[in-house]
């Protein structure tokens, strides 16, 4: 095994890791907080890779449309918990399923009508287009380097904000008892529309970076939300600390297994079989360290202490 | 012989429906509604064992579209092999052996993920067969040989005694027969004492419990039961439509069947029989004059979820001479 392909991969897969974690953080946090399963979480991510994708070619610039575009991604996601998801929180999980599946539907079939069937491509400023050499011989775009930066960034102000802030702190607070934290006279509505819109943020974040690599496209949201799912499930539903080092699992996992498993088989069967075997298997390896964790431990590595 | 209720003359009403309306039009010369009413027929049996699970067993599967598939599968890859030779065990058109590989395959499917899936419980269960039902998606993507994403074609039918499935009419018999067998399986467990200890669970788990069942071991067996079911139902499928690929176990396709269920009542042997109905019925008047007719179909699934929660059967059962229940109770 070569060496320099190795570390190439491990930062791809730490990259995919990162974009993860900025998925299912929004998840969790909002299941933890608001007892809230979003299937539509998925559409919020697209929505931002469209928005941003539409206000580079307004403003021509892939970073200031970015900026522009996450309040409008948070402002979306606040009025989609203001308009439907509040009416839901009364009723069972199931019942959120169905609720935001319909929600699905409606996102990104509007999508599709606003955008048209094709993917938006995303083009990059020249500067980081390129590719740059990290040690000799290792040669990284750029571009994914911006990408692991802010990732990293984004989850360290995510524990800053939960950990040692007065909104974090109310953030815990309703986590563990929602009762309690109204009667102090805290606005819980406000809380949770706050929330919520801090989730459609990160998601549409994840998104928008994305976009240059992969474009904008409708049904990016539905593949990334089951692997969301699959990350906080392992993670243990509602703590960020099991969505961040599960995200970084599942996605080192995911992508060494698609570069390295048909290696690995060789040594222990024909070529034949391992060229055979090796895509269905790295296809499913996520799911079965899904199983793995769940059939040791069922609530998930890191289960949220009080629920 | 007592009358029949309420219920009992809609579920009537309904499969006379079935079994008359179909062939009058094929008579007709509309093959099309003939062609309708196949697919709704399959999807039926579908929401039917999707309805042991989640009306009776308290058990709200998101992963069904996968034994959709496995069932597809099982018919089109021994057909595939029986056609273009290689993998000669496995190569038939045997349509007893293409049913039984995929009651077989979806059974034990059922049964290895089934018992990681009961482990847990609530929204764990939900996103968990859902994971489970997108493992399986992928990896027949990864299967080049058939077709991967693009899916495979079946050149060859399976073979029945008794039935030529070339034969639309035929084709539809079958269908409809198995329905009215799935429905009565469906009836008959969970009259016995195995489903009233199943939905005993559904509602107080530990009481259960505490009389001494195992309530793991009767939930895994729904599973299981539901599961080879709905194999059954993919088998099915995979021969009325003769082109199958992984798109019809994506998860938005489970989201359906749940959907069905839902709409048309959980919990009554013929409520996903009126939701199958009804969701063929308005996918094929949104999408006639729309493209974009998931929009629609997106706002009426909200619409029901958050103003219909009893479904259409319960609509139309409701006795409204009593005082409306409360609706905050829930």
């Amino acid at each position: 095994m070569d060496t320099t392909l190795l570390f190439i991969q491990m930062l791809n897969g730490f990259q995919l890791g990162l974009l993860l974690f900025l998925v299912a953080s929004g998840l969790t946090l909002v299941f933890g907080i608001l007892d809230f399963v979003n299937l539509a979480h998925g559409s919020l991510y697209m929505i931002g890779a469209f928005i941003c994708a539409s206000l580079t070619y307004i403003f021509g610039n892939f970073l200031v449309a970015m900026v522009v575009a996450l309040p409008i991604t948070a402002l979306f996601g606040y009025l989609i918990e203001r308009t439907v998801v509040r009416s839901l929180y009364e009723r069972d999980h199931l019942d959120h399923v169905l609720g935001t599946f319909g929600l699905i539907l409606i996102v990104d079939t509007s999508a599709h009508l606003f955008w048209g069937p094709a993917g938006l491509a995303v083009p990059l400023p020249v500067w980081l287009d390129g590719q740059v050499e990290i040690f000799t011989g290792v040669v990284v775009p750029i571009y994914r380097l911006l990408i692991i930066s802010i990732g990293m960034l984004v989850a360290a102000g995510l524990f800053w904000l939960v950990n040692y802030t007065r909104l974090g702190m109310l953030i815990r607070a309703g986590a563990s008892n929602r009762t309690m934290v109204s009667a102090l006279g805290i606005d819980i509505q406000l809380l949770f529309g706050l929330v919520f819109a801090l989730g459609a943020a990160l998601a549409g974040l994840a998104g928008m970076l994305v976009s240059p690599i992969s474009e904008a496209s409708i049904g990016m949201g539905g593949e990334i939300i089951i692997t969301a799912f699959v990350v906080i499930i392992i993670g243990g539903i509602g703590s960020m600390k099991g969505a961040f080092i599960a995200a970084i699992i599942v996605g080192l996992i995911d992508t060494l297994g698609r570069s390295f498993l048909d290696d690995i088989f060789k040594l222990v069967m024909s070529t034949e079989a391992a060229e055979n075997s090796a895509p269905a298997v790295s296809a499913m390896l996520v799911y079965i360290l899904m199983a793995l964790v769940l059939a040791f431990k069922p609530e998930g590595l890191f289960p949220p202490k009080v629920r | 012989m007592k009358a029949l209720s309420k219920r009992g003359w809609i579920t009537l009403l309904v499969m006379v429906a079935l079994a008359i309306l179909p062939p009058f039009f094929l008579w007709n010369g509309q093959a099309f509604y003939m062609d309708l009413a196949t697919r709704l027929v399959i999807l039926a049996i579908a929401g039917v064992s999707l309805n042991l699970l989640l009306g009776y067993g308290g058990m709200p599967s998101f992963g069904h579209a996968a034994f959709l598939g496995i069932g597809a599968y099982a018919v089109g890859i021994p057909a595939y092999h029986n056609t273009y030779g290689g993998f000669e065990i496995a190569a038939s058109y045997s349509g007893v052996y293409h049913i039984f590989l995929a009651v077989g395959l979806s059974a034990l499917f059922a049964l290895l993920t089934g018992i990681i899936c009961l482990r847990t419980k609530g929204v764990y269960f939900i996103m968990i067969t859902m994971a489970f039902a997108q493992m399986i998606f992928y990896l027949f993507v990864s299967f080049e040989i058939y077709g991967g994403d693009d899916g495979l074609t079946i050149d060859t039918r399976s073979e029945l005694p008794l039935f030529n499935l070339d034969e639309p009419l035929q084709m539809y018999m079958l269908c409809y027969g198995s329905l009215v067998a799935a429905m009565l399986i469906v009836r008959m467990v969970t009259r016995s004492q195995f489903g009233m200890v199943l939905q005993g669970a559904k509602d107080n788990n530990e009481r259960v419990v505490t009389l001494g069942y195992s309530t793991f071991a009767y939930r895994l067996t729904a599973y299981v039961i539901s599961g080879a079911m709905c194999g059954y139902a993919g088998a099915l499928l995979g021969n009325f439509t003769t082109f199958i690929s992984p798109e019809m176990m994506e998860w938005t396709r489970s989201g359906e069947l749940m959907f069905m269920v839902i709409l048309g009542g959980a919990g009554a042997t013929i409520g996903p029989v009126m939701g199958a109905a009804i969701f063929i019925l308005v996918e094929e008047v949104f999408s006639s004059f729309t493209t974009y007719w998931h929009l629609p179909f997106g706002i009426m699934l909200l619409g029901i979820v958050l103003f219909m929660r009893t479904g259409l059967l319960g609509f139309l059962t409701a006795d409204r001479s009593k005082t409306k229940l409360k609706k905050e109770e829930r």
